[in-house]
């Protein structure tokens, strides 16, 4: 499925904003910036749904809206339910000859906890069926909406308000569910991972993911300066080091078959390039109580973890 | 218009359901299958998979999708129906709200079964009766001809501009949903007239255009919005306001059917059944007013001034209705197939009562709660409930005000 479409920063500046300014999002949002750059993909009409979260927040408060394309939001765990429905009520009113486009393109997007926890029996069914839309997942890696709490897209050790750095347990004690390998084993069509420090990857995939007959998943990491405790001017600098660290390796998966992308296929050519999670870590306040003699050992746990998962992505990718 | 040629058909209440679907050129039905509804959804399968509709059909991993779905395909345009029961009603709770509150109107059936535990397939009213706040148009039927002829009036009434309510049609659980009926089918063309196609309201989008009220790219809105104290209340005010005007769009619409079908159903939101010059009635909803309807007549037999309040509509509560029907009765018993806990009464006995303390007179009003998980309720115990109307009626006291009836002791 190799897309002819090409894009460049031009093109970027030139088609016109359709999740607009003047939304209520914080400074340095992650996933203001994913939006963005997900809608910049745009290849014709469409629709979107939101699930409950920061993104439906900001991005609407009744009378005002952010949005230039019809979006509905209707609750947190059903928006593959309403991509589902959306596609649906398209396809019947299209046989009908109701429908005055050619193909309307729908996106549902989600967070991590819409995604990982409470969204998941939804996500699955509407997989499974088959529909045509993509899915987005912004992750922010707790609910942040809500004020930083835990979901299943937390990462071992990260502070959160329901995983507290106590002085018996530094965090959350699970590790970070693999949300996109889950939905590979859905056998859909496309699934990838990216990041918005990434923007033209990031780009790229929400078009492929577009262009996929049948469900796409697209897992943008959206860092949140709230809930990852840094300095808003950076957002895209963590997000960069999540991917240099192989902490969040950017690949995609068509029809089943992984394949490394470019900023993380240099790292698998040259090994050496790799950087140690440390730094990633450090500069994030909701991993500060790890770097204490008392709770360090938590750092390797991390690393040994991203060690083991990286192997295996590259086993995935063939690149052992 | 005249009343149309019609086919006699042997149908149980939920293949009457799925036949009034297949006919109204429903656009999608998505739907999640629970005991006693599988019918209605197997049925429509077999239409689906003989190419005898043009409808997107699809089965959904669980109630909450089903009715997640059928929301976002009504908020696209689409004319859509799903159904359920019981614990799948539950389920759905947080998008029914959903629903109402987007304005989206899709029709349900809703086939009633009790919830559980313990665990329990049979009728009572306990699952639509939790959500009749939930902002949806409720209609009780009495048996499967009222089944079909119901479902397709609510596409009517729910797609009405005025309106945009969703609306649920209630049968009672194997009484109705299994039970063979004869049922009068109008011809597709005359159902084709009568329901029409989905027409989308305008109103005014972005800017102040007027836009159709869908989600449609050349004319984007926000539907959904975060919606606070400055305007949430106005919002939930609309929808009050909506169900007000329901009650005489509801009877309009069941007249307009009248004329072609030749079937009324009282004025389409009660029934009153002998009871213009009655002493003593009950009051009740759903299949119960078919065994009820005998009762009076043998009561009527013996020169006992019995009568019966069938309430079509719950959702609307036609207050004016009830009092006018009711005022002159000197005892009344309120029939509930199910229970509020802790309450002193069932729900149509605390609003029975409730809208008789606007009336001239203050009948006494007692309440039985009878068929819980589908215990059945002969004509016997009936007849035990006009007894002890009777007897209020001579000593002029209650004894007991609520009491549950066919249970053991």
């Amino acid at each position: 499925m190799a897309s002819k479409w090409k894009f460049t920063i031009k093109d970027f500046a030139k088609k016109p904003e359709t999740f607009m300014s003047g939304h209520r999002a914080c400074a340095g949002c992650g996933p203001a910036i994913a939006y963005r750059q997900v809608l910049k993909a745009a290849r014709g009409p469409i629709i979107a749904t939101n699930a409950t979260g920061c993104m439906e927040v900001v991005s609407t408060i009744y009378p005002y809206t952010a949005w230039g394309i019809p979006w509905i939001h209707t609750a947190f765990e059903n928006v593959a339910a309403n991509a589902s429905g959306i596609e649906t009520a398209l396809k019947a009113l299209k046989k009908k000859g109701q429908l005055k486009y050619d193909h309307v393109d729908v996106i549902a997007f989600a967070g991590d906890g819409g995604t990982y926890d409470i969204g998941i029996q939804a996500l699955s069914g509407a997989a499974e069926r088959g529909h045509d839309f993509l899915y987005v997942l912004y992750d922010n890696e707790a609910y942040m909406n809500t004020g930083i709490q835990r979901s299943g897209g937390t990462p071992h050790g990260a502070w959160t308000t329901t995983s507290p750095a106590g002085r018996v347990i530094p965090g959350k004690v699970e590790y970070k569910k693999p949300i996109a390998d889950i939905m590979v084993a859905h056998d859909i069509p496309y699934v990838a991972t990216a990041s918005i420090a990434y923007w033209l990857d990031l780009v790229r995939k929400a078009r492929r993911g577009l262009e996929a007959e049948g469900p796409a998943f697209l897992h943008a990491l959206a860092p949140c300066p709230r809930g990852w405790r840094y300095d808003t001017s950076k957002t895209v600098e963590i997000a960069r080091s999540a991917v240099e660290t192989c902490v969040f390796p950017l690949w995609e998966a068509v029809d089943g078959e992984y394949a490394l992308s470019a900023p993380s296929k240099v790292i698998a050519l040259k090994p050496e390039r790799k950087k140690p999670v440390k730094e990633y870590l450090k500069v994030q306040g909701r991993f500060r109580h790890l770097f204490t003699p008392e709770f360090e050992h938590v750092i390797d746990e991390i690393q040994q973890i991203i060690d083991k998962r990286w192997k295996r992505l590259l086993k995935r990718c063939g690149m052992t | 218009m005249a009343i149309t040629k019609q086919n006699l058909r042997a149908l149980n209440g939920d293949e009457a359901v799925a036949y009034a679907v297949k006919q109204s050129d429903v656009d999608v039905v998505a739907a999640y299958p629970i005991t006693p509804q599988t019918i209605i959804v197997e049925r429509f399968s077999e239409y689906v998979h003989n190419g005898e509709v043009n409808t997107e059909f699809v089965c959904t991993e669980s109630e909450h999708s089903a009715l997640s779905m059928s929301l976002a395909a009504s908020a696209t345009g689409a004319r859509v129906f799903t159904a359920s029961a019981s614990a799948g009603l539950a389920l759905m709770h947080e998008i029914l709200y959903v629903t109402s509150g987007c304005r989206a109107p899709v029709v349900m059936a809703i086939a009633n079964r009790a919830l559980s535990a313990p665990i329990n397939i049979h009728c009572d009213h306990s699952d639509s009766m939790v959500e009749r706040d939930a902002g949806w148009i409720q209609i009780y039927v009495e048996n499967s001809q009222e089944a079909y002829d119901s479902t397709l009036q609510a596409f009517r009434i729910a797609e009405h501009s005025d309106l945009l309510l969703p609306t649920m049609v209630m049968l009672d659980a194997f009484f109705l949903s299994h039970t063979l009926e004869s049922v009068n089918i109008l011809a597709d063309e005359t159902v084709r007239k009568f329901v029409g196609t989905r027409k989308i309201p305008l109103i005014r989008g972005h800017g102040g255009k007027l836009v159709p009220f869908k989600l449609d790219p050349e004319n984007p809105i926000t539907m959904g919005p975060l919606d606070l104290h400055d305007y949430y209340f106005e919002h939930k005010r609309q929808q009050e306001e909506a169900m007000q005007r329901a009650s005489g769009i509801i009877k309009e619409i069941h007249d307009e059917y009248a004329r072609i079908s030749g079937r009324k159903y009282g004025n389409g939101l009660i029934e009153p059944y002998r009871l213009e010059d009655a002493e003593i009635a009950t009051v009740c909803l759903g299949s119960t007013a078919g065994t009820t309807k005998t009762v009076v007549d043998q009561l009527r037999s013996k020169g006992i001034k019995a009568g019966l309040l069938r309430l079509r509509t719950y959702r609307p509560y036609p207050v004016e209705d009830i009092i006018n029907a009711l005022e002159n009765v000197k005892a009344i018993a309120v029939m509930d197939r199910s229970h509020s806990f802790g309450a002193q009464g069932g729900p149509v006995f605390h609003e029975i009562r409730h809208v008789l303390y606007d009336a001239s007179i203050h009948p006494p009003v007692v309440n039985y709660i009878y068929g819980l998980g589908g215990r059945d309720m002969p004509q016997s115990l009936i007849h035990e409930i006009y007894k002890d109307l009777q007897k209020i009626l001579e000593t002029k006291r209650v004894e007991k005000p609520v009491q549950f009836i066919g249970v053991r002791e």
